[in-house]
């Protein structure tokens, strides 16, 4: 696996790092909070199946936020890929039922492969396509996936303005469920219902996986590090700065494009308004899970306990009672205003006594 | 001669005076009649100016605000501020709910509103300035918190209503005053520009601003208050949302918190980059972010136009952005300039004057 196998360091015990850190108090406060959560509101809380259900409205956002930290930790930012999520979700649906003109007809259940062949395709274009812009043509990221979230945008409604269902028949297919019989809880009735998992958690765990071995085992992932930590230095070390920049973009763009295929297989769904503010939720996600948008500092691990306290946050705010549309937000902001806060403080700390 | 040429073929003005100049050619050519001006009467009988225009000078009238003060943010903290949208909308609830609480809309009740949502979007300004400032946190990451819930708490300030207040004080600021046939949202950017145009001249920020975002610490050793200096253009900032809040209040007569300048700080901070301004702070050019919002904004108003439906827009906005930014990119730059350089070289005497 690993390439520069005889320049292997020895090991010695050495301090903790700020990404190890950072991911420490994220993993530290989830599980703190996810406790508290099963000792004062109990119920739901304390059966599997919502740490599950969590997970499958959330599969997409843990993917597209395992591309952001990529692009993260490179020191660049991509806001397109709630757009790219959404597009792809919307081409997706079309093609499922049949309204994509030259695809029109397929047999049904090749579709489905065409679908994730498409998915696949708008991704890596995107990637391509931004990460040529920004790496090779040296244009500042920020607006170029701006421009990019605008053209998704403006192209789900080019394809359709009115939202569009994919047919039920292949949405049984895509929905099937994983049942996890040992980890059920009983109903009401006392029946016990096994706790029930989509494939698309499995693509985003297999996928956050993948990230976390490019990430720690392969040359390119420790580019990134080095390319994000400073960009400088890194040229002079003879890492190839606008290659690696080119790839974590390329590999961004293709997440997206995969999220959009999982957010589809959730929702089933077409319209010009999903996955709205999916980029922002995935930086905060990021954020939370210690990733520093200055780049050099960031783990996939972190970033999956980001999306999960995010999301634990809401589902506290909806069971705890206060119903009125506009706390979860608010409560979203505050929590994630706390997380910034504690971070930089504990940082600062950290490095005031290194010094 | 000819290198001097190309150094001023450099400048920062290039792209937004380029896409302009490309806008206005392109309409020229598809429908001169875009740009007539005419004088038209409006419910009142009142004189007012209509035509393309003035509805792209009118319409821009935020976004122009907005990216002024965008740009002080941009330069001093090398980072964008992504809740101006959230936070206008804050300060329209904010003003809409002094409206509300008199009985009869007066002007200094209208005074009043707009001082105190001026004081409150300041105060949420502040707030983002300290993170920023105090705590070294990344402009985008601490303006993301009031990304995220700022709409919620402008929803919350009036309860979960989206009051509507009607007043002829209303109307003309948000249209026209009995007289002047000129908007006044147009009137309220030239103030806007004069005090900003003042504050250059006869304070020392701006170079303050700039040496901020090009050496914090060097600034620092030079006795510039950087804490200061970063939450100042902050608390700028948040004065400009404010105005900007009140222009889109007073156009609708009322306050939506959903749709109130939606996604405006994408545009604010697309206006700041097309102007040619760094991104990553530093040196900035007010003049550029402004004709940079005026080009969004023309660009925008042609796509209607030629008949693009309003939810299409964003796409070849998209697209005339992407060739903007890759005209105006350093490299493309560079190798424009080599390919001039070979031409010229090439070339006789006679062509060379002719291209100079």
């Amino acid at each position: 696996m690993n390439k520069n196998e005889n320049s292997r360091p020895v090991r010695v015990r050495e301090p903790i790092t700020d990404t190890q850190l950072l991911i420490t108090i994220t993993v530290c406060i989830f599980f703190f909070m996810y406790i508290l959560a099963m000792l004062i509101w109990g119920g739901g809380f304390r059966k599997p199946q919502m740490i599950f259900d969590i997970l499958n409205d959330n599969a997409y956002l843990i993917i597209i936020s395992c591309g952001l930290t990529v692009v993260m930790i490179t020191g660049s930012i991509d806001i397109s890929v709630g757009g790219v999520t959404a597009l792809v979700a919307m081409a997706d649906v079309m093609i499922l039922s049949g309204h994509a003109g030259p695809f029109s007809g397929i047999p049904e259940k090749s579709r489905i492969v065409l679908a994730f062949c498409m998915a696949l395709f708008i991704g890596l274009l995107y990637g391509l396509i931004q990460g040529y812009l920004i790496a090779y043509l040296e244009i500042q990221p920020f607006i170029i996936t701006l421009a990019g979230m605008f053209f998704a945008r403006g192209m789900i409604t080019i394809i359709s303005v009115d939202p569009q269902k994919a047919p039920q028949n292949l949405m049984d297919i895509l929905q099937k469920r994983i049942e996890i019989p040992w980890l059920g809880s009983p109903n009401k009735k006392g029946v016990i219902i096994p706790a029930r998992m989509e494939i698309g958690v499995v693509i985003a765990l297999v996928i956050v996986a993948l990230i976390f071995i490019l990430l720690t085992r392969f040359r390119l992932g420790r580019h990134f590090y080095a390319v994000g930590g400073n960009r400088q230095s890194a040229l002079m070390l003879g890492v190839n700065v606008k290659k690696t920049r080119f790839m974590a973009h390329l590999i961004s763009g293709l997440l997206a494009g995969i999220a959009g295929f999982v957010f589809m297989m959730h929702t089933g769904a077409g319209n010009a308004t999903n996955a709205t503010a999916a980029e922002m939720n995935a930086i905060a996600s990021s954020i939370i899970g210690g990733t520093l948008l200055t780049g050099g500092v960031g783990n996939v691990i972190g970033t999956l306990f980001g999306v999960l306290t995010l999301s634990t946050i809401k589902s506290i705010v909806t069971t705890s009672g206060l119903r009125d549309p506009w706390w979860q937000s608010i409560t979203t902001g505050a929590m994630l205003c706390f997380f910034i806060l504690l971070q930089s403080v504990v940082l600062m700390q950290k490095h005031k006594r290194s010094k | 001669m000819n290198k001097k040429k190309l150094f001023a073929f450099n400048s920062q003005l290039l792209i937004p005076v380029i896409a302009i100049v490309i806008l206005v050619i392109f309409n020229l050519f598809r429908d001169p009649s875009f740009f007539s001006v005419s004088i038209a009467s409006n419910n009142n009988g009142d004189p007012v100016l209509q035509g393309n225009l003035i509805s792209i000078l009118n319409g821009a009238s935020e976004l122009v605000i907005l990216a002024m003060g965008m740009t002080l943010v941009t330069a001093a903290c090398g980072g964008q501020d992504i809740s101006v949208g959230a936070l206008s909308a804050i300060a329209g609830s904010v003003f809409v709910k002094v409206l509300k609480s008199g009985g009869s809309i007066s002007p200094g009740l209208v005074i009043g509103g707009f001082l105190c949502c001026c004081i409150v979007a300041m105060i949420f300004g502040a707030f983002n300035g300290t993170l920023v400032s105090v705590f070294g946190i990344q402009p985008m990451i601490a303006t993301l918190i009031l990304f995220t819930c700022g709409r919620s708490i402008a929803y919350w300030i009036n309860g979960g209503a989206t009051p509507t207040v009607t007043s002829p004080v209303i109307t003309a600021i948000g249209g026209f005053i009995p007289g002047i046939p000129v908007p006044t949202p147009i009137l309220i950017v030239i103030l806007a520009a004069c005090l900003f145009a003042l504050l250059f001249r006869f304070t020392t920020l701006g170079l303050y601003i700039q040496s901020v975002g090009i050496n914090q610490a060097a600034s620092r050793l030079n006795g510039i208050h950087n804490v200061g200096i970063k939450l100042l253009s902050f608390i700028i900032l948040g004065a400009c949302c404010a105005v900007s809040g009140v222009i889109g209040v007073s156009r609708l007569g009322l306050i939506n918190h959903e749709t109130l300048l939606l996604n405006i700080e994408m545009d604010a901070i697309l206006a700041v980059a097309i102007g040619g301004n760094s991104l990553g702070g530093g040196r900035f050019n007010m003049i550029g972010s402004v004709i940079g919002a005026y080009a969004i904004q023309m660009l925008t108003i042609t796509l209607y136009a030629m008949k693009v439906p309003s939810t299409d827009v964003k796409a070849y906005k998209a697209v005339v952005i992407i060739l903007l930014v890759v005209i105006g990119s350093p490299v493309v730059k560079e190798a424009a300039g080599r390919f001039w350089k070979k031409i010229s070289e090439k070339g006789t005497a006679g062509t060379g004057k002719e291209a100079a």
